[in-house]
């Protein structure tokens, strides 16, 4: 684009974020702070993931974002838009397609393999920061390995409800180390994390840190021997593909109760979809 | 009711920026506004956008001003996502605010002083009442007196304190002074990183924490020592040359707010400083700035941490507006998939209760 640098960002910039993502990928699940710059798109709207994008992007590169784990959600056209703009690289939906993914609240279903990344947009990197608010104590708290809070909070749920009551942004443990947010993605796809191919990047702009998981690399999300971890999913089967699988979505279609369940991931959905998988909504409206 | 795949998120933008385009024209019956006209005549905004922007430029600011349809905040937002682009090519030394061209100059804890009180273009001691005329084309003001400042003998009010011992003394660091927009914030944050913070922070935020140190929450009984506001030059040494050249002028509102000390076991009763500096004439928020300046060294000096605006993380960490707009707009972005996770969350979580 005229007047600006490949993917918006001067290189000195992206030289800066490179040097955080070195040092966040060798001490797996540890923020690294680093100089976040102003975006043309709002704090809290993916700045983080950009930037972190933007610092990796090649113009070989085929990019896809994804939003709520679609690709026509309004803020994953906007930034995928922000991309070909700034950077004229390829864009792509599918997600064996592409060589970067940026995403918001979700990780495809489809397994990534070693040659992809996958850049997640972060709002709060501090996993403890409803446990203690102030980034002074939860730095010497990971500093010295003291996630005792944590643990009290999760044993506090299942005291009182019988179980832990976090549906997403599930805390995660990296490489027995650090405690690390997952982004908020729903606890069903934390799972996926665990050993993944693909090198995984953390960006949280307003916060100005950064974070990695190197590929191989175990993730566990916390739980106790005898309430071990349970991803939530509905209890049913993708209304227009028929996965039994995939995260769902809940799409309210009339004001009488009518539910339907569809793949959260409309990648994948389509794709099923095309292979010949059918579900209940396809097969009802193939019959009308 | 068949499930329609919700599609078009791209044809819906564009549509809904150009109803945008349309809205921020206006009625095309008058005439559209020129920035020239902004940054003439609605001055005050400029001023804002420039000093929460963090760039000072007065038609880059009116540009703002007038793509974001006088929304204060968006329009520092343009300009801070404009500024970040821009290359440094040098840094300029410190600006002389004792040398400066005084257009105003207030003192509130000596009756007359040398230089005198100067009012300058206030609102102070007008009356809020609307003024039904300016709604008809008005005749151009008749000429206002404006007396020649000499910039020589207006000594800033702290320093004539100082003389006596019985204001701390302010003393230049050698070490480079922090910036925010290249480093990221950590703790214990310096006065310099604090100052950075406050200048570029929301006028409002500001506002509202310096006067909660005026009820009681971290009071520090403040007097206001000086406001001066005027043009200061700004000066640049580049290494080839050796010796420093004027590079344009800036105006400047610094507050010096002059609170008491009671002394601790090295240190005589005393008054100590608090300190405000703001792009343009931003009286309000350089007097604000000052407040909650003094208000965030309570640890330096000794005094107990108990307020909002002592709790330095705290207000450093909230202050930027540009931050606070994103992220609390970011909730209208959809959150549909976390949402349906707490939704089967408690669904089972009511399941087992029940059962």
């Amino acid at each position: 684009m005229k007047g600006y640098n490949f993917a918006y960002l001067d290189e000195q910039t992206k030289r800066m974020i490179r040097r955080a993502l070195l040092k966040a990928v060798a001490i797996p699940g540890h923020q690294v702070p680093f100089g976040s710059r102003e975006m043309p798109l709002p704090y809290g709207w993916g700045t983080g993931g950009i930037q972190v994008t933007a610092a990796i992007l090649g113009a070989d590169d085929v990019l896809k974002v994804i939003d709520q784990g679609a690709d026509d959600t309004t803020n994953a056209v906007s930034i995928r838009r922000f991309f070909a703009r700034t950077a004229g690289v390829r864009t792509t939906t599918a997600t064996a397609e592409a060589t970067v993914l940026q995403t918001r609240h979700r990780i495809p279903e489809k397994t990534l393999r070693e040659d992809q990344i996958i850049v997640y947009q972060v709002p709060q990197p501090e996993p403890l920061w409803r446990l203690e608010p102030s980034r002074v104590e939860t730095t010497r708290m990971h500093g010295l390995a003291d996630y005792g809070l944590m643990h009290v909070k999760l044993y506090e749920d299942i005291a009182r409800y019988g179980q832990i009551s976090i549906a997403y942004d599930y805390p995660v443990m990296v490489n027995e180390r650090y405690l690390m947010s997952p982004s908020p993605i729903p606890a069903f796809d934390n799972p996926k994390m665990d050993m993944m191919p693909a090198l995984q990047l953390f960006g949280a702009g307003r916060e100005k840190r950064i974070y990695a998981i190197p590929p191989w690399t175990r993730v566990r999300s916390l739980d106790f021997d005898d309430h071990p971890f349970r991803p939530i999913n509905a209890a049913h089967p993708c209304g227009l593909c028929g996965a039994t699988d995939a995260y769902l979505d809940e799409v309210v279609t009339d004001d009488r109760g009518g539910r339907l369940f569809v793949c959260s991931d409309t990648d994948h959905c389509a794709d099923r979809r095309a292979a010949g998988h059918v579900g209940a909504q396809g097969l009802r409206e193939a019959a009308e | 009711m068949a499930y329609v795949a919700v599609k078009g998120g791209e044809q819906a933008i564009d549509a809904a920026h150009a109803w945008l385009a349309e809205e921020r024209r206006g009625d095309t019956s008058s005439p559209a506004l020129s920035v020239a006209q902004i940054q003439d005549q609605l001055g005050r905004s400029v001023d804002r956008v420039m000093a929460e922007g963090s760039l000072y430029d007065r038609q880059l600011a009116a540009l703002a001003i007038k793509q974001a349809q006088g929304d204060l905040i968006e329009a520092a937002f343009l300009l801070r996502a404009y500024r970040t682009t821009l290359p440094r090519f040098a840094h300029s030394k410190p600006v002389e605010t004792a040398a400066m061209t005084i257009e105003r100059r207030i003192s509130a804890i000596f009756k007359d002083l040398p230089g005198g009180q100067v009012l300058g273009p206030t609102y102070d001691y007008t009356h809020r009442l609307l003024d039904f005329g300016l709604l008809e084309d008005e005749a151009p003001p008749s000429g206002a007196l404006t007396a020649e400042a000499d910039a020589a003998a207006m000594p800033r009010v702290p320093d004539i304190l100082g003389q006596e011992g019985l204001l701390e003394p302010d003393l230049a660091s050698d070490r480079e002074p922090g910036d925010l927009t290249r480093e990221p914030l950590s703790f214990p944050a310096e006065r310099d990183v604090r100052l950075q913070a406050l200048a570029r922070g929301d006028e409002g935020f500001v506002l509202g924490m310096g006067y909660s140190t005026q009820r009681g929450y971290g009071s520090s009984h403040p007097f206001a020592g000086e406001i001066r506001m005027g043009e200061v030059s700004v000066e640049i040494e580049p290494a080839e040359l050796g010796f420093a050249i004027d590079i344009g002028d800036l105006v400047l509102t610094e507050c010096q707010m002059v609170t008491r000390f009671k002394g601790s076991k090295t240190v005589p009763p005393q008054f100590t400083r608090g300190y405000g500096l703001v792009f343009g004439f931003g009286e309000r928020k350089a007097m604000a700035m000052a407040l909650v300046d003094r208000a965030m060294r309570a640890e330096e000096l000794g005094e107990d941490v108990t307020a909002p605006a002592q709790d330095v993380e705290f207000v450093l960490y909230h202050s930027d507006n540009i931050e606070a707009t994103g992220f609390v707009e970011h909730l209208k972005l959809p959150h549909y998939v976390d949402f349906q996770s707490e939704l089967q969350n408690v669904r089972r979580m009511r399941a087992e209760a029940e059962a």
